[in-house]
């Protein structure tokens, strides 16, 4: 246990101290750091532009993550099905979004997202009118989930795939003998058998989506105005510390979310493990 | 089975909390002051220092600095220094900031921008120069380029450049829609207009929202926005420069009349090649950029005066840095004289402006040389007589809030979002200065606005 405990301690407790002993204190140009008990977090929970941005990966988190684990069960039951031809063929195509680096997926997508020079603009020339147009209000975070989804589906399903992988074969051939149809071994043998699974993709999701960073903070570099410097709750930590000067309360508004992530993951595996039973 | 596995969760998820909360109690105090005195030294200890000897650390992004530092290193073969190219402005204010709070691997020479230095200087980071007798040095400067370097009773770095603004123009395009070269801002919106009736594809001048831009343009239209005493901080973002230059330019942004490119990406570069961009109003330094990153424009482009309000000449400055000492140096007397040595020697400003650096000094900029030289870039127009002259027309008084790189952060959240959405420039204006009050407050300003 002592080589664990150590490790432990030096690479997850002594960081958590560290933001709360730094969110303990305020920064400011004029008077340096001082103490300031708990102010930050009375601001943290005041704060608009923190709420803003919490905001928006819950809402990200409750319409992306079920399409993406919607299309990687699919996927993974496509693939498992036996029916497929040239399956691993698919099982490597799906998975290899998740191998380009995270930064050159985003960069990619931020110039096919281009209406002048990228596929969109091609894709409304071929059409005549602006059918899609990512880089507006309205669309800038459905772009976001739609890269997301991309990098990611092929990840969960290889998850979902080897919890289905985990079945035995003699179930299948007595459902089969029993009469049943690849609906009903989907519904009854399948569906069960990846819930485990499922839920800790989910879990994997929450996290995804409340640390929610790289994506728009790349696209921020295409589109400054779109993104905001709060436009999620990562990025405003970053922001405030780095350009801010404001790294205690950046440690709070970290410690703040960590808390949120943690009590929605919570609940989710509550829910999760209870129909377990 | 899964009640014991939740129990077991649960009571780990204490036990760390409990070593978390020990451990918190035991966290000593954290002294953060910055300053301390520094003892000074004069000229001749100064070169002392330099004949002996020893190793600096040198962060800068200007595109002459190694031939700069070669040419040192061969006049003093005593002194090593190591050069580390920060890429750029932005980066570099970042990846110092993050140096500073961790008080190791400190430069001792480093690049600021001008709107940079009171955000170093303030909290105490910057060694006052005074003790080495740069004081004597103030003769050499441009008044606006000291002045940038010299304010709260001290001198914090010595300039490097200066980037009073001028209006540089595709010759091709113009020619191509048919535009004069606009000399009021009425004539450059009707130019605008013009040139994107003749080909909606072009544009005028690219601008997406670029906070650089907007403070020079005020600057230029007589505005001080943003007044700065000790502690005390008054901004006006609603002040007559700044309506007047909010009132010409929102045409612009309501008919579309600009190219909305990211500013420094290959894209743009392209487009002031390929003449899809016809004009920019910038910094002096621009024309090394030019020459630099835009190699399809040679022989396409010149410079003239920046267009005015009623006619009367009026500038303002856009960029340009200083090189300064932080005060957490651990050899500031070499550093001192490596960089008088950069910044004030004949051998080292030539290098410079051999490629494109726009000096600030005023020997150079007055120098016969300097003044008469015909650049094959542009045409063989004599663009530094254009560009000196509009050195001295430069607004006096304009001063940067003492967090310009935090305003800038934010000025897409604010500013920025008048272009994306064709709103009031007006409004943009007064919800930075809102986000202004309110940070500058926070850092414990006594801000008035």
């Amino acid at each position: 246990m002592t080589p664990f405990l150590v490790v432990f301690a030096l690479f997850i407790v002594t960081p958590l101290v560290y933001s709360m002993y730094l969110s303990l204190f305020r920064n400011q140009l004029m008077g340096g750091t001082t103490f300031a008990g708990f102010d930050n977090y009375v601001t943290a929970f005041t704060d608009p532009k923190l709420w803003d941005g919490a905001g928006r990966v819950g809402l990200f988190f409750l319409v992306q993550v079920p399409i993406m684990l919607g299309l990687s069960l699919i996927a993974a039951l496509a693939i498992d099905s036996g029916r497929l031809h040239g399956k691993s063929f698919f099982r490597v195509a799906l998975f290899l979004p998740y191998a380009v680096p995270g930064v050159v997926a985003v960069l990619m997508w931020g110039f096919m997202y281009d209406d002048r020079l990228g596929l969109t603009g091609s894709l409304n020339d071929l059409v005549g009118f602006p059918l899609v147009d990512p880089y507006t209000k309205q669309w800038i975070l459905t772009a976001i989930g739609n890269i997301v989804t991309w990098e990611f589906v092929g990840y969960n399903m290889l998850i979902l795939y080897s919890a289905l992988k985990t079945v035995p074969v003699e179930i299948y051939e007595a459902a089969s003998i029993d009469g049943a149809n690849q609906f009903r071994i989907v519904r009854s043998i399948k569906l069960p058998a990846v819930r485990g699974a499922l839920l800790i993709a989910t879990i994997f999701s929450i996290l995804g989506s409340f640390q929610l960073f790289n994506e728009p903070n790349i696209l921020k570099q295409i589109q400054p105005a779109l993104i905001s410097t709060y436009y999620t709750p990562n990025i405003y930590a970053y922001n405030l510390s780095f350009t801010g000067n404001q790294v205690s309360y950046a440690a709070t508004v970290a410690i703040v979310m960590g808390l949120v992530t943690a009590v929605i993951a919570y609940v989710v595996q509550l829910r999760g493990t209870r129909r377990d039973v | 089975m899964t009640i014991t596995r939740n129990r077991r969760v649960a009571v780990g998820a204490v036990a760390t909390l409990l070593a978390v909360s020990l451990t918190a109690c035991s966290g000593g105090g954290d002294d953060d002051g910055g300053g301390g005195g520094a003892e000074g030294a004069s000229a001749d200890e100064i070169e002392a220092a330099l004949q002996e000897g020893g190793s600096i650390t040198y962060w800068t992004w200007t595109p002459q600095a190694q031939t700069q530092v070669d040419a040192f290193e061969k006049a003093y073969p005593n002194v090593d220094v190591t050069l580390v190219d920060t890429t750029g402005a932005g980066d570099a204010n970042t990846k110092l900031q993050n140096t500073l709070a961790a008080g190791t691997g400190v430069p001792d020479v480093v690049q600021i921008e001008y709107q940079s230095v009171p955000q170093f200087q303030l909290p105490g980071q910057l060694a006052d120069l005074t003790e080495y007798g740069f004081d004597e040095l103030e003769s050499l400067y441009t008044p606006s380029t000291w002045g940038a370097v010299s304010q709260n009773g001290g001198i914090w770095g010595l300039p490097q450049d200066s980037g009073p603004m001028a209006f540089f123009y595709n010759q091709e395009a113009f020619d191509a829609a048919g535009v004069e070269v606009p000399t009021t801002w009425d004539e450059y919106v009707e130019a605008a207009r013009t040139i994107k009736k003749n080909d909606p594809d072009t544009c005028l001048a690219n601008d997406s929202g670029d906070p650089g831009f907007t403070t020079s343009m005020i600057w230029q239209a007589g505005g001080t926005p943003f007044q700065t005493d000790g502690d005390a901080v008054t901004i006006d973002l609603a002040d007559e420069g700044a309506t007047k230059w909010a009132e010409m330019y929102q045409p612009l942004i309501d008919d579309e009349l600009l190219c909305q490119l990211p500013g420094w990406s290959d894209e743009w570069y392209q487009a002031l090649g390929d003449g899809t961009i016809a004009s920019v109003a910038l910094g002096a330094w621009m024309p090394g950029v030019l020459e630099d990153g835009v190699p399809d424009g040679k022989g396409k482009w010149r410079v003239a005066p920046m267009p005015t309000y009623d006619g009367t000449p009026t500038n303002a400055e856009n960029g340009g840095s200083t090189e300064s000492i932080p005060e957490a140096s651990e050899n500031k007397l070499l550093a001192a004289g490596f960089l008088k040595w950069l910044n004030s020697s004949d051998e080292s400003i030539k290098a410079f402006m051999d490629t494109g650096g726009f000096p600030a000094t005023v020997k150079d900029l007055e120098s016969a040389d300097f003044l008469g030289y015909e650049s094959e870039y542009f045409g063989g127009q004599k663009i530094n007589e254009v560009l000196a002259a509009g050195a001295s027309d430069v607004n006096e008084g304009w001063q940067y809030l003492p967090w310009q790189s935090y305003a800038n952060s934010i000025y897409a959240d604010t500013v920025g979002q008048a272009y994306l959405d064709k709103s009031s420039l007006l409004d943009g204006l007064a919800a930075w200065q809102d986000e202004n009050v309110s940070y500058g407050t926070e850092q414990g300003f006594n801000v008035n606005g």
